[in-house]
């Protein structure tokens, strides 16, 4: 589905993924890791195709097109989804305007009708129960007063009602409680399915105990370091990510699964 | 990012759609200004002694006058003596039936989406097309004239009504009120008449389109609507132009009248030509109107949606003089490259109980300037008066303005007054976000626009709302940065 060869990028001159390779396949969950400033989020941006990074070499395939060639709209619309760090509040849109505008895109680019409003609305009724939202806010302005809690759950309700091939959840888990972290993941695991991959960013092994990846990514200084299963974010949470850096600079680069 | 901003440009920099020239024989007469000329345009519409020398007395004013400099507005001095005060199409006789009228000019009517025959068979609603000053074509007449309702070119008014023309011009806007409502006074042209007796509900939304046509003509509407008790009436004005590159000076003259219990609603869609990129051209925007709440009870409502003219200096606004009569302003300005806008309203409350309400959305881009001027002045007579105010803007990119300049004179303890502003940028971060779903940035735009604009557009009767709406996205294609 997702295959990253060698991929450098940088922002205002500054490197910030150095050689980065990863390959994702239909039905996974790969978790990334790693310590501030080891290009986790620059990773998350690069595949959406934000424009201030400049991507100075290596290769990004997905579905058997070049991924870097396409706009983030035609991303989007080709089944990539972003769950912000940080979403935006758009003033005078409603989230449930704002994703019916987004699932119509979608639909146009795959050539299907768009889509009924009473079948829009059970769509969301649906969406909604699975990640616990409650329906008045879809009626506000996307994310304009929501608490952080609540912005992040709107990402997750977005990521449902679009369906991506393949989610990225940057740090989705920062800033949540306990309580909202088990609902954002319990969502995430629903939709899990043999069709579709997650790419699931996070600084702690806390969020895993929800969302139990296939394989454990580990990021240092803009390339994957470290590749293993589950079992290593465990290993990464008793031993910090000092002991990766010194592994690292012990050893050549591993490349991912 | 620079990727990003140069689609913004490229969309933002696309052409006005509106831009051709029609093709019809015209009458013009010289240019320059004085009182020969004031005569001549009295003469060539054959009017009653009375207007002449209405014309007259307010030409005499507007020479001791002086051009209003206080706008935050900046433009070369207009010289007023380049100008031609009078355009005609020349075909003389006055068309009774569609099929009369030059098919030149149907054919402009279609471009700009107005079938003058489709409207009549399918929406009821009654046009009166003004181009270049002289009315064209009128339907729905007979219709009307069995309710008693008059909408007719204010040339003929004054042939026909003169004594309702008489008693009402010029009784809310005053010949001398400022520099450019004296201008019209002495100069207009044409311009739509509209009585409504009393206790009549107009069963149609009226509608006249205003388009400038040749080049260095002035433009001066005159337009005067009656309401009397217990009447309502809907009008509606939109309005093209087409591409120029002289600067074009408008300066209309609105009244309305609502006697007791009576309720006017007057919306304005403005698209006139913005000038372009580099502010080259444009309309000159001058207008002056302005209602009275004459009656208990009565109401009058402004919704306007401006996108058009390089300059707009506008202020609908509503005397509320009858007691417990309603004053509203609902308004979506939006500027984009060069273009100026400074427009809002002013509430005046005389009477007792009286309320107003104002809704203004700013939108600007590019490089444009856009002011919100609103007064709400509650006189010492104005017991228990209320006013709400909202004042919100909406910024594209970094390289525009926008700016609000609310005056409150209140002179009676008891009035509430309430005043709320907003301000909120479209930056790269909420555009991003939007492609990340899937939506273009000329889609995200739109979206976001409509979204900010939808309380305003929602007083808009539903046919011309649509219309609004396309209108919004076609000035603001792909504004942000």
């Amino acid at each position: 589905m997702l295959s990253i060869k060698d991929l450098r990028a940088a922002i205002d001159g500054k490197d910030i993924l150095k050689g980065l390779s990863l390959e994702v396949k239909p039905g996974e969950v790969h978790a990334i890791m790693g310590p501030n400033g080891s290009g986790k989020s620059t990773l998350a941006s690069v595949l959406a195709g934000r424009e201030e990074f400049e991507v100075m070499g290596g290769s990004v395939e997905y579905q058997g097109t070049d991924l870097l060639d396409l706009a983030p709209e035609e991303r989007a619309r080709e089944g990539i989804f972003l769950a912000f760090q940080y979403p935006v509040e758009i003033p005078g849109v409603s989230t449930a305007n704002f994703l019916k505008a987004s699932l119509n895109e979608i639909k146009k680019h795959r050539g299907e009708e768009p889509i009924d409003a009473i079948e829009f609305l059970q769509m969301m009724k649906s969406k909604l129960r699975l990640v616990e939202m409650d329906g008045a806010l879809t009626k506000r302005s996307l994310n304009e007063g929501f608490s952080g809690g609540e912005k992040k759950r709107n990402e997750i309700f977005q990521m449902a009602m679009l369906e991506p091939s393949l989610a990225i959840l940057d740090e989705t888990d920062s800033g949540l409680d306990i309580d909202a972290l088990r609902i954002v993941a319990n969502g995430v695991n629903q939709l899990r399915s043999d069709a579709n991959a997650f790419v699931v960013i996070t600084h702690y092994q806390r969020l895993l105990e929800y969302i139990v990846p296939d394989f454990v990514h580990v990021l240092s200084d803009g390339r994957i370091v470290k590749s293993g299963g589950k079992e290593l974010a465990l290993e990464l949470e008793e031993k910090g990510y000092d002991w990766i850096k010194q592994e690292a600079a012990a050893s050549p680069a591993v490349d991912a699964v | 990012m620079s990727q990003d901003l140069a689609l913004l440009e490229e969309v933002t920099n696309s052409d006005y759609k509106y831009g051709w020239v029609t093709d019809i024989e015209q009458e013009i007469i010289p240019q320059g200004l004085n009182e020969d000329v004031v005569r001549l345009i009295s003469a060539k519409k054959n009017e009653p002694e009375f207007m002449l020398e209405w014309r007259l007395k307010a030409f005499r004013d507007w020479q001791k006058m002086k051009e209003p400099r206080w706008a935050n507005v900046h433009y070369p001095p207009v010289d007023f003596q380049a100008i031609s005060y009078y355009a005609a199409p020349k075909s003389s006789e006055a068309p009774k039936s569609l099929d009369e009228v030059d098919p030149e000019l149907l054919r402009t009517f279609e471009k700009l989406g107005i079938s003058l025959a489709e409207q009549k068979r399918l929406t009821g609603v009654a046009v009166d097309a003004v181009i270049d000053s002289v009315s064209v074509a009128t339907t729905f007449k007979s219709k009307l004239a069995e309710l008693g309702v008059i909408f007719c070119p204010m040339s003929e008014a004054i042939q026909e009504y003169p004594d309702l023309v008489r008693r009402y011009l010029g009784t809310v806007v005053p010949t001398n009120d400022n520099f450019y409502a004296a201008l019209n006074s002495a100069v207009f042209s044409d311009g739509s008449f509209v009585y409504v007796p009393a206790g009549v509900r107009c069963p149609m939304e009226l509608s006249t389109y205003f388009r400038i046509n040749a080049a260095n003509t002035g433009q001066f509407e005159r337009t005067l609507i009656i309401a009397e008790e217990g009447s309502y009436v809907s009008y509606l004005e939109g309005c093209t132009a087409p591409m120029r590159d002289e600067n074009q000076l408008h300066a209309a003259v609105v009244e309305l009248v609502a006697l007791d219990r009576a309720e006017i609603k007057y919306s304005t869609v403005q698209n006139w030509y913005p000038g372009d990129k580099d502010g080259k051209g444009g309309i000159y925007n001058f207008v002056t109107k302005r209602g009275i709440c004459q009656g208990y009870k009565s109401k009058i409502s402004w919704t306007q949606v401006e996108t058009g003219s390089a300059i707009t200096w506008k202020y609908p606004s509503v005397v509320l003089k009858g007691d417990e009569s309603i004053g509203e302003f609902y308004s979506v300005a939006v500027t984009n490259n060069l273009q100026q806008a400074d427009t809002g309203t002013k509430m005046i409350h005389i009477g007792k109980n009286t309320r107003s309400r104002i809704v203004s959305k700013g939108i600007s881009a590019g490089k444009s300037q856009n002011s919100y001027r609103g007064l709400v002045k509650i006189n010492k007579s104005a017991a228990a008066a209320r006013n709400y105010s909202q004042c919100d803007s909406l910024l594209l990119g970094d390289t525009c303005g926008a700016h609000t300049f609310p005056y409150l004179e209140v002179s009676h303890s008891g009035a509430t007054v309430e005043h709320e502003a907003t301000t909120s940028k479209i930056g790269e971060d909420i555009l991003f976000y939007c492609n990340q779903r899937g939506i273009d940035t000329e889609e995200a735009v739109a979206l976001i626009v409509n979204g900010f604009s939808r309380e305003v557009l929602n007083q808009l009767p539903m046919e011309f709302a649509v219309e609004a709406q396309k209108l919004l996205a076609i000035s603001l294609e792909g504004s942000v940065g």
